[in-house]
């Protein structure tokens, strides 16, 4: 098993498809929207058309009288959230929403308008007027670095010595930005609020985390924990969207309470970017420096980042500077801004596919200078132990993967001079950049039901946003207890099923795989019990529960997870080669080719895998090359809130990607040697991206994204 | 949206009875009206459905090829006649939308599609397109997408239309149906720039309606290219576009034509480059002169200054391509 695997057209050689795939793409897998709730009704979003101040009064008389209108709520009729109210403790600053007439961004929702359909909400929200007491806003982040703040303590970092690169042979610093990228799932946050009685609620939900949306609304409604039933079976993509409560989803609870009916709210493509969070506009410098054989001497890494004016967003955006290479000395700051924006939250490989681009650029543009072949550069500042803290790496097989990634995008055929490599009347060049980001585990609880019929049924409340974490628990399963794939059953995504943690931070199948792991063992423990001998290779569990006379055998096992964090340091790493076509007199950028390697343990599913590395790496092309949610600063309201001017890759922007993995496991994180890889699959390909461009042509953008504009500048 | 009336009368006698009052809205494929329907941009009492109108063909004629209104972006863009005798407006059409709006839009629908400017569907924001003397949103905003060519302190929006480009450049004509009959009009004639009247697109007479398009035989077969800028490679509207025609003997250009997308409010005819290019080697050297002239008068307003540099970059781009000589 421990092989470096490479797919570039997944067969049936890869092992198993993805166990809900049929359900997916026959329309049969039912999304939160798609409930049939009985009497079900249908409310609409109205947002502010300012971006601070307060709502002066409303006229809601037309709407309320629109064919088919239910009710307007606004904050003057909204029932009370009592969560929201001042003596509440332990609930996490947020939007007050329908609570008062502040104003904080446009877009911020001011009523819900509910009708017996969606088309009559829709015509009620736009009859629904308001008139404001307008305030001075800020939506620019350059413009307000002076209101900076640090999130917690001072926001520095040090290592060593202060700006150390100040005083280094060979030098440089840089600017550079990531704009507001938006999450934009297909599939459109959703929720449908049913109250069941005074103290119960039922909804269903679009939510990363069944249990966490279970736990916010029990505390924001003063309800017991065990009367709120979130469910969540499929979620058509997130990145990270639904990895909190968000103000639509307690709009839609006060609608049904408002109404005494069930409602159903899905957010339109407009909403998605003002109510669900983003990549935050973020900007850095750095400065870096080397000596003459390219050993870094010092990195210093300052980051703004934008966040909401009644909520502080942080993320680590600087904090791949402290880790990824062996440097002496490093100091970081990050502060934040805050702006009349919505609350950004994280969205894939977060942070540190923010700093990634900041650091993985400035390193290439330091290669130039040395005249360093840039994998050579990153082979001699290899960090064997983490430079941060000197513990050791549970695992890392970075150089496996430059190795992998090397070959196999051609890398030879680079040339250090930028330009000079022309095919067809295009620009060719090579990029790279590297990705790390923490291997986490949290503790779970897995069900596992061994059937009379000798079918084994599965059931945790984790969600599954699309990385195929139902089938990595059933091969996780199958191996365990030598028993075929399908007749393994996986449950999931209700907050009645067994403690699961949120899906994020690509720690499901360490953290959820572990419990499913375990409970295989204690299960395999009961059995051996029964049988008392060790078992064969291929037992037939229907047999032994019939020799036994029993229904059913069941077990519930708990995995704490977390283990060996104080003596190693634990991190999924990639490396992204990256060959591109520029055209040099319109600037387009064409991706000829991309290797992604993945250094995330030993892999589980290798279709999903795949998946997960090819998802990622067109994520980090759009972020490279086209995505930017823009404000106009004078309304402080973006403008491009759509799919056809917020652009995402496309099949035509798409090459081959091929997804390397070094395949080996890691001896510490868990017992099946897996790591995650749905973060690093993104982190760094950004920077792989405009690496390759500048290897083209010789122009290096270091504000994202690259469209044809800044290349031809 | 606002509850509509859906008819769709028997025949085109009936349709012009119809549209012949105000509130009403032809609906042919729907992609753009419906869009504009749900945000609130128009919000029409009555629809009227036309697609069952017999104005589907694609025709050879002593003229030239017609090519009824109803005729859908994708069967036109894939039609043997079209690439046989216009290639250049089956590769423009090729490069607009995607597969599946192609394949509901019609050409008379593509004509009559409004602006894309955010501006223009935002309802909380100003829009003299959308709202006559409201402002406009663009003229001091975020214009990295409008206009460099004729446009107006009320509007400097652009006609998002790839075909448009293809049509003005190969000199059809656009037929319409009125109560009295029907007449024609020069397609480079039918679209209009912003004025003081931004709320206008186009000069088709209040209640009368497309019903086809005419394409002129031409030379232009073997020398043709639409050139297509834009931030990402399929359904994304363009930075700038070419459409580029050359009729080349022994190395000379004979004829050309020539026009452009994304920079005006409507699509920009380049005459005066045309002119220039005749009598000329198809060289690059030639080709960059063309270009150079056609960017007379161009002006930017801040976000779209690239274009100036790109537009023309764009011309001697695609006029290569047309010559064959990248």
């Amino acid at each position: 098993m421990e092989k470096a695997i490479n797919i570039n057209r997944p067969s049936s050689a890869d092992g198993m498809s993805r166990i809900d795939g049929r359900l997916k793409v026959t329309g049969a897998a039912k999304y939160s929207a798609e409930y049939a709730v009985e009497g079900l009704t249908y409310g609409v979003l109205v947002g502010s058309a300012i971006a601070k101040g307060s709502i002066a009064a409303f006229d809601i008389k037309t709407a309320e009288r629109a064919p088919g209108v239910l009710f307007v709520v606004t904050y003057l009729n909204a029932p009370k959230v009592p969560g929201f109210q001042p003596d509440q403790k332990g609930v996490r600053a947020q939007l007050k929403v329908f609570n008062d007439d502040k104003i904080f961004y446009n877009g911020q929702p001011i009523a819900l308008v509910i009708a017996d359909t969606y088309e009559r909400a829709l015509y009620g929200a736009s009859l629904v007027k308001a008139t404001y007491n307008k305030e001075e806003h800020q939506t620019n982040l350059t413009e307000n670095f002076g209101k900076g703040y640090p999130p917690r303590g001072d926001g520095l970092y040090k290592r060593g010595t202060e700006d150390a690169w100040k005083s280094a042979p060979i030098k440089l610093e840089q600017e550079y930005m990531v704009p507001t990228n938006t999450h934009n799932p297909m599939e459109l946050h959703a929720i449908i609020a049913r109250w069941d009685a005074d103290d119960k609620i039922t909804v269903w939900d679009k939510t990363q985390g069944v249990k966490a949306t279970q736990h916010d609304i029990s505390q924001l409604f003063n309800i017991p924990l065990e009367n709120v039933q979130v469910n969540s079976r499929f979620v058509g993509g997130a990145f990270g969207s639904a990895l909190r409560t968000w103000p639509h989803e307690i709009v839609a609870i006060l609608g049904a309470k408002a109404v005494k009916k069930p409602v159903k709210l899905v957010l339109s493509r407009a909403d998605m970017f003002t109510s669900v969070g983003y990549r935050p506009h973020t900007w850095q410098k750095i400065g870096i420096g080397a000596t003459a054989d390219g050993k870094l001497t010092g990195i210093t890494h300052q980051a703004y980042g934008q966040t909401s004016p009644y909520e502080n967003f942080t993320e680590g955006a600087v904090n791949v500077s402290q880790s990824l290479y062996a440097c002496p000395n490093v100091n970081t700051k990050y502060n934040l801004v805050a702006l009349n924006v919505g609350t950004p939250t994280w969205m894939r490989g977060p942070g540190e596919a923010t700093g990634a681009f900041a650091l993985e650029s400035a390193l290439d543009e330091l290669s130039y200078v040395l005249s360093i072949d840039p994998v050579e550069l990153r082979l001699r500042n290899y960090a064997e132990t983490d430079p941060e803290n000197g513990k050791p790496f549970s695992s890392k097989y970075l150089k496996e993967a430059y190795q992998l990634g090397a070959d196999h995008i051609g890398w030879n055929d680079r040339k250090q001079q930028p330009g000079t490599v022309k095919k067809d009347g295009w620009f060719v060049g090579y990029g790279i950049g590297c990705g790390m980001f923490g291997a986490y585990r949290s503790g779970a609880t897995v069900k596992a039901t061994m059937k009379a019929d000798g079918t084994l049924h599965l059931q945790s409340a984790v969600s599954d946003i699309g990385p195929g974490t139902g089938t990595a628990m059933v091969l996780i399963a199958a191996e365990q207890m030598g028993m075929p794939a399908d007749k393994i059953s996986f449950e999931n995504g209700a907050s009645d099923l067994p403690q699961a943690p949120t899906q994020g931070g690509s720690a499901t199948t360490a953290s959820v795989g572990s419990a499913v792991h375990q409970a295989c063992v204690e299960l395999k423990d009961k059995i051996q019990k029964l049988t008392g001998n060790s078992g064969t290779d291929n037992p037939d569990y229907a047999q032994i529960l019939k020799q036994h006379d029993l229904p059913l055998l069941e077990v519930t096992a708990k995995s704490t997870g977390g283990e060996g964090r104080d003596k190693y340091s634990m991190n999924s790493w990639s490396v992204h080669f990256v060959k591109v076509l520029v055209n040099g007199s319109t600037g387009v950028v064409k991706i000829d080719k991309v290797a992604s390697v993945a250094d995330c343990g030993t892999i589980i599913s290798p279709k999903t895998a795949r998946s997960q590395i090819v998802g990622g790496a067109i994520g980090g092309i759009g972020m490279a090359l086209m995505e930017e949610a823009v404000i106009d600063h004078r309304y402080g309201r973006y403008i491009n809130n759509n799919y056809a001017d917020y652009h995402v890759p496309v099949n035509a922007d798409i090459p081959q990607i091929d997804a390397l993995f070094v395949n080996k496991p890691d001896p510490i994180l868990n017992p099946m040697g897996a790591k995650g890889m749905a973060e690093i699959a993104l982190v760094g390909m950004a920077a792989a991206v405009a690496n390759a461009v500048y290897n083209a042509t010789g122009k290096r953008v270091r504000e994202l994204p690259i469209t044809p504009d800044k290349v031809i500048a | 949206m606002k509850q509509f009336q859906y008819v769709q009368p028997a025949t085109q006698q009936a349709v012009l009875e119809v549209i012949n009052k105000p509130g009403t809205k032809i609906i042919a494929g729907g992609t753009n009206l419906v869009d504009l329907m749900k945000r609130g941009v128009t919000a029409p009492d009555k629809l009227v459905d036309i697609n069952h109108l017999p104005l589907k063909h694609i025709t050879s004629t002593p003229k030239g090829l017609y090519i009824g209104a109803l005729a859908l972006n994708s069967v036109v863009s894939e039609n043997k006649l079209v690439a046989e005798k216009q290639p250049l407006l089956a590769m423009a059409l090729k490069s607009g939308a995607s597969p599946q709006l192609r394949n509901m839009a019609s050409v008379g629908g593509n004509m009559m599609q409004r602006t894309r400017c955010g501006y223009f569907y935002d309802t909380a924001m100003p829009c003299n397109k959308r709202v006559p003397g409201s402002g406009c949103g663009a003229y001091e905003g975020v214009n990295r997408m409008h206009a460099i060519f004729g446009a107006s302190s009320q509007c400097i929006a652009v006609h998002p239309s790839d075909m448009c480009v293809a049509l003005a450049a190969l000199d059809a004509v656009v037929i319409i149906a009125g109560k009295k009959g029907e007449h024609r009009v020069p397609f480079t004639e039918f679209h209009r720039l912003p004025g003081d009247h931004p709320e206008t697109d186009n000069n088709l007479p209040f209640g009368e309606l497309i019903v086809g398009v005419e394409i002129p035989n031409n030379n232009l077969q073997k020398n043709s290219y639409y050139l297509k800028v834009r931030d990402r490679q399929s359904y994304a509207f363009a930075l700038v576009s070419v459409a580029a025609a050359l009729d080349i003997e022994n190395g000379i250009i004979q004829n050309a034509r020539l026009a452009m997308g994304g920079v005006a409010h409507k699509p920009w005819r380049l005459f005066d480059a045309e002119k220039l290019l005749i009598g000329k080697k198809a060289s690059e050297e030639s080709f960059q002169q063309a270009a150079q002239l056609a960017m007379q008068g161009a002006k930017a307003y801040g976000h779209n200054s690239f274009k100036l540099k790109l537009a023309p970059a764009s011309i001697t781009e695609a006029l290569k391509h047309a010559a064959g000589l990248v």
